[in-house]
């Protein structure tokens, strides 16, 4: 009798647990691959710059996005105050509300309660979100939750990882090999940026940001990422609507 | 507050919790909540996006002008033009990331080793 009434519920966690190892698959590809190089730019320079091992693992999980955390790094490195600092990650995270509002629809299957909806969104960050989309038209959707924790766990954990490896064996690289690995956060964020800009406003705001960081940090180190944000975003959308109005 | 204001082990935690986590979950958990409410697309958004994508090219420009570690041994020339090279080459790849890292990468080493 028991049996009986256990044979559903189970088989339904079967068909979850099989489309969470899918989603980890679906994990083990080339966007993948390209994050995890990031992830290694990132732990790099979060160990050059005087980060412990436990405040890069503790950014890693905690924030998850890596343009948060470089902007936070960013932050932190000049000496910006806390408000400061949560003001210039919360612009720089702005895009998550819409990144959301697009994805909840096409995760969300009628029996999905709230919270795993909020536990999945702390794991959402461009590349899982870019993959998911790709994916979801072969997953069912009663298990897109189930695939999707797969494959943002999974991104979560594995570059936990990098960052450990990264710790422990950076110190043993010849000076080349830092230099190298430190560049890859810049060319990284450069071209992601490019890609994901889907408007001119994101790629004048790009161009302008590029220049303005470097020379904000000079005029103003405390606040350069939010002037250079304000100003070059300003420019970007400024330009991006002329332009609009003069095909119009 | 700064990051090291007072000396103690928890204060970083408790920085990158309300300056990174704070600030980045509250617009996951919103577009959880108006998830399929309201359009993903507007113009405000294309607005703030813009922003956002300032911000992170402010970062960009910072690492590649102010650079740490053994990054800042090399001069501003050389990472200009990995940088650059590296971002026509992913351009002309048909946006292949992995294609314009590896090129950027390849010009910096190349350029330290020959460098006397």
């Amino acid at each position: 009798m028991s049996d009986l009434q256990d044979a559903a519920p189970r088989a339904e966690t079967d068909a979850s647990f099989r489309w969470f190892l899918r989603g980890v698959r679906a994990a083990l590809t080339t966007p993948g691959l390209v994050l995890a190089t990031a992830f290694v730019g990132f732990a790099s320079l979060a160990l050059e710059e005087g980060f412990s091992l436990a405040e890069a693992g503790f950014m890693t999980v905690a924030i998850w996005a890596l343009p948060a955390i470089v902007v936070l790094m960013g932050a932190i490195k000049s000496g910006a105050t806390l408000l400061a600092a949560a003001f210039a990650v919360a612009l720089s995270s702005v895009r998550f509300l819409p990144m959301l509002v697009a994805l909840v629809p096409e995760m969300r299957a009628p029996r999905t309660r709230p919270w795993v909806l909020y536990l999945l969104s702390h794991f959402v960050a461009v590349t899982s979100w870019v993959v998911a989309f790709q994916q979801f038209p072969r997953v069912p959707r009663e298990m897109r939750t189930a695939f999707y924790g797969g494959l943002a766990g999974w991104l979560l954990v594995a570059n936990l990882g990098v960052v450990v490896i990264v710790f422990t064996l950076a110190a043993a690289l010849p000076p080349v090999a830092s230099a190298a690995l430190l560049l890859i956060t810049p060319i990284y964020f450069l071209t992601s940026l490019w890609g994901s800009s889907r408007d001119d406003a994101g790629k004048i705001a790009l161009g302008v940001g590029v220049v303005l960081g470097p020379l904000c940090h000079a005029i103003a180190p405390t606040i350069d990422l939010l002037a250079a944000g304000l100003i070059g975003g300003s420019l970007g959308y400024g330009i991006h609507r002329l332009r609009g109005m003069r095909r119009a | 507050m700064t990051f090291d204001a007072i000396d103690t082990w928890w204060l970083p935690f408790l920085f990158i919790l309300i300056a990174g986590t704070a600030a980045t979950d509250i617009w996951r958990f919103l577009g959880v909540y108006f998830g399929g409410r309201i359009a993903a697309e507007s113009e405000l958004l294309v607005a703030v996006r813009a922003v956002a994508t300032a911000l992170v090219a402010g970062v960009i420009g910072n690492l590649v002008v102010f650079p740490s570690g053994e990054l800042a041994e090399t001069s501003l020339i050389l990472r200009l033009s990995a940088v650059a090279i590296g971002f026509a080459v992913y351009l002309v790849s048909g946006n292949r990331m992995l294609v314009g890292i590896l090129t950027a990468e390849a010009v910096l080493i190349a350029g330290m080793l020959l460098s006397p």
